[in-house]
């Protein structure tokens, strides 16, 4: 089993009120899924994306990744986690905007500790891969939506993980491009990665085998 | 070490660079604190060690076989300062001629008495020192004339109106004609010029070539004292010096109470002047020093403002896998940078304000004050850097993705 929720709860403290998010998720998904959680705005979608990719920790509630418990986990191996096994797509691409679509790419394998050259090499790979290999020296600000959410994409599949999380990855796209990124999602699924989808469009949530319904913090439908 | 295998510190830098070419204006303001504090540093220093090691130089000139006999009491302590209890002069002529007889390891003893005056020569004149000694004033200071001639051991003992002129003397009042033979008014009298001494150069303000030498005996008529204002004795060899200095108290006792006299050697004085100096020139470091803690301040400023512009990145680059350390490492890389930058700056403009003021004032860069500077401005960008880094490596990955 890939991930292993069980009874996650979220609760946000602002200013001094408790806000549940997620209020007893209990989930399992496969090694090479595609799955959509979808869900209203508000429902703690993102939140429970968040937690599957160890950006956030649950309040209460576990979450296994490749069979390892994350709860005792330090910061650092939370992020080494990020790094080596999960790749973020956002909906609003997260890209450095100083920085050349290369480097934005290469991000995650400086933190890996990959050598100059070897970097650069599988940047370009990636960047290839969707379709970007003529505008590896462009900035974000040189790109269209389209092409910096496929910057995105390169740079999530990059250090080869076994799963990516997107957020709403057409969310802020028009409706040519976010096909495009579908499609790229969808072949990424073939080729054998675990893609789980946030969105609360159906259409989107269509390229899944599996769809989970959230609402106010709880999954209400979980249809295959 | 796993931690620094994993960061790639040349990438930090190279993230630092752009960031700060991001930002020219602000970056350069920032650093301007810097470039001050340190080039403030070098200046002041260099000036510091500049006059100490010119004044050396000369005590040094002095030769070390000199002792100085002055009046009054004045200790010459370790760590400055000296007392001066007595300023009424009870040394004379008579015991600079008794000293070389008296004394077997005083090989020369000249007095000097020293007044500012009036020199005329025409309708031109100059004000200057007027400087009353003996002939063998020449070979104890090593001071030789560079025309005509010194006046001799006759010319002193009979108190002929007699004069040498320092080089500026001459050139001021003679303008380029001979003065040798010509006769000069000093103090309202007649005095006939022998010859015009070599060109020394200043020091510390006392120009030896703007003053006019007379016989002792003169000068003491031409004064209206009796008294000398000091003596320099010649020891017939450096190792002899305590010798010659435990005859002199011993001759002079017989005239005089210890405390109406000092004499003093070359190394204490020198001694005394350099741990002054020393003092003084780590006051101005010091002072300077601060002009470099408020550049740190600067420093500390608009790292605090960039993290938070930046908080979105550190979230991004969370996301991926960046570590507490890779990010405290690269902000704190980036506040080093801007301070070494500015380091480096601060410390050609000191090295430069420095030469160029060497015209005016002595000053001497050295590498230890250029060292000091630098690490201190690297430890300011890391001190000053590490707080704004430590705000934006503890940043919440999720909060930062969110902040607008």
């Amino acid at each position: 089993m890939l991930v292993e929720l069980k009874d996650v709860v979220k609760i946000y403290k602002l200013d001094g009120v408790e806000v549940p998010a997620l209020r007893g998720i209990s989930l399992l998904i496969k090694e090479g899924g595609f799955v959509s959680i979808m869900g209203p705005s508000g429902s703690g979608k993102s939140t429970l994306m968040h937690i599957i990719g160890c950006l956030d920790r649950p309040t209460s509630g576990s979450v296994i990744i490749h069979d390892l418990d994350t709860r005792n986990l330090s910061d650092n191996e939370l992020a080494k986690i990020r790094n080596e096994a999960v790749g973020f797509v956002f909906q609003i691409f997260n890209l450095l905007p100083r920085a050349t679509a290369l480097k934005n790419v290469e991000l995650p394998l400086i933190y890996a500790g990959i050598s100059t050259g070897e970097r650069i090499r599988r940047a370009k790979e990636a960047l290839k891969a969707v379709g970007l290999g003529d505008r590896l020296d462009h900035r974000p600000s040189q790109l269209s939506g389209g092409q910096q959410q496929r910057v995105a994409i390169a740079r999530a599949l990059v250090n080869n993980p076994s799963l990516i999380l997107a957020d709403e990855p057409t969310g802020n796209l028009d409706s040519k491009s976010g096909s495009e990124i579908m499609s790229i999602l969808q072949r990424l699924h073939e080729e054998g990665r675990t893609i789980i989808l946030v969105t609360h469009e159906h259409y989107v949530a269509e390229h899944a085998q599996r769809i989970i319904q959230i609402l106010d913090g709880k999954i209400i439908a979980d249809e295959k | 070490m796993d931690i620094l295998r994993r960061v790639s510190v040349l990438e930090s830098f190279r993230v630092a660079l752009d960031a700060l070419k991001a930002n020219r204006m602000r970056s350069g303001l920032t650093m301007l604190g810097v470039i001050i504090g340190v080039s403030a540093v070098i200046l002041l220093v260099s000036i510091g060690i500049g006059v100490q090691s010119d004044i050396s130089r000369e005590i040094m000139g002095l030769g070390s076989n000199i002792l100085m006999i002055l009046p009054g009491k004045i200790e010459m302590r370790p760590g400055g300062g000296h007392a001066i209890s007595s300023l009424i002069g009870k040394l004379t002529y008579e015991d600079a001629q008794i000293l070389p007889r008296r004394a077997p390891h005083v090989k020369k003893a000249v007095p000097l008495l020293q007044e500012a005056g009036m020199v005329k020569f025409g309708n031109r004149s100059r004000s200057t020192q007027i400087l009353g000694t003996t002939h063998d004033y020449v070979p104890v200071r090593n001071f030789p004339t560079a025309q005509g001639r010194f006046f001799e051991r006759l010319e002193v003992d009979r108190a002929r109106k007699v004069c040498t002129l320092g080089a500026t003397v001459a050139e001021d009042i003679f303008e380029g004609t001979n003065p040798i033979g010509k006769q000069v008014r000093l103090a309202g009298q007649k005095f006939t010029v022998l010859g015009v001494m070599t060109r020394k150069g200043g020091m510390m303000g006392i120009n030896l070539d703007d003053q006019v030498w007379i016989p002792i005996t003169v000068a003491q008529r031409l004064f209206g004292v009796k008294n000398v204002g000091l003596i320099l004795v010649e020891a017939t060899h450096p190792d002899d010096l305590d010798e010659a200095m435990i005859e002199i108290k011993k001759i002079l006792s017989e005239r005089l109470s210890p405390d109406e006299f000092s004499v003093l050697a070359q190394e204490e004085i020198l001694g005394t002047f350099q741990s002054m100096m020393g003092t003084l020139t780590l006051a101005l470091g010091g002072i300077a020093g601060i002009s470099l803690l408020v550049g740190g301040i600067g420093i500390m400023n608009i790292m605090l403002v960039s993290v938070t512009e930046r908080t979105r990145e550190v979230g991004i680059r969370k996301a991926v896998g960046a570590r507490t350390f890779d990010i405290m490492i690269q902000f704190i890389i980036e506040a080093v940078t801007l301070s070494m930058i500015g380091g480096i700056i601060g410390i050609a403009l000191g090295a430069g304000g420095s030469l160029l003021l060497n015209r005016f004032v002595p000053s001497q860069v050295t590498l230890w004050s250029v060292l000091i500077a630098f690490g201190f401005s690297a430890m300011v960008g890391i001190f000053f850097g590490v707080y704004p880094a430590y705000k934006a490596s503890r940043l919440d990955p999720i909060e930062a993705l969110r902040y607008e």
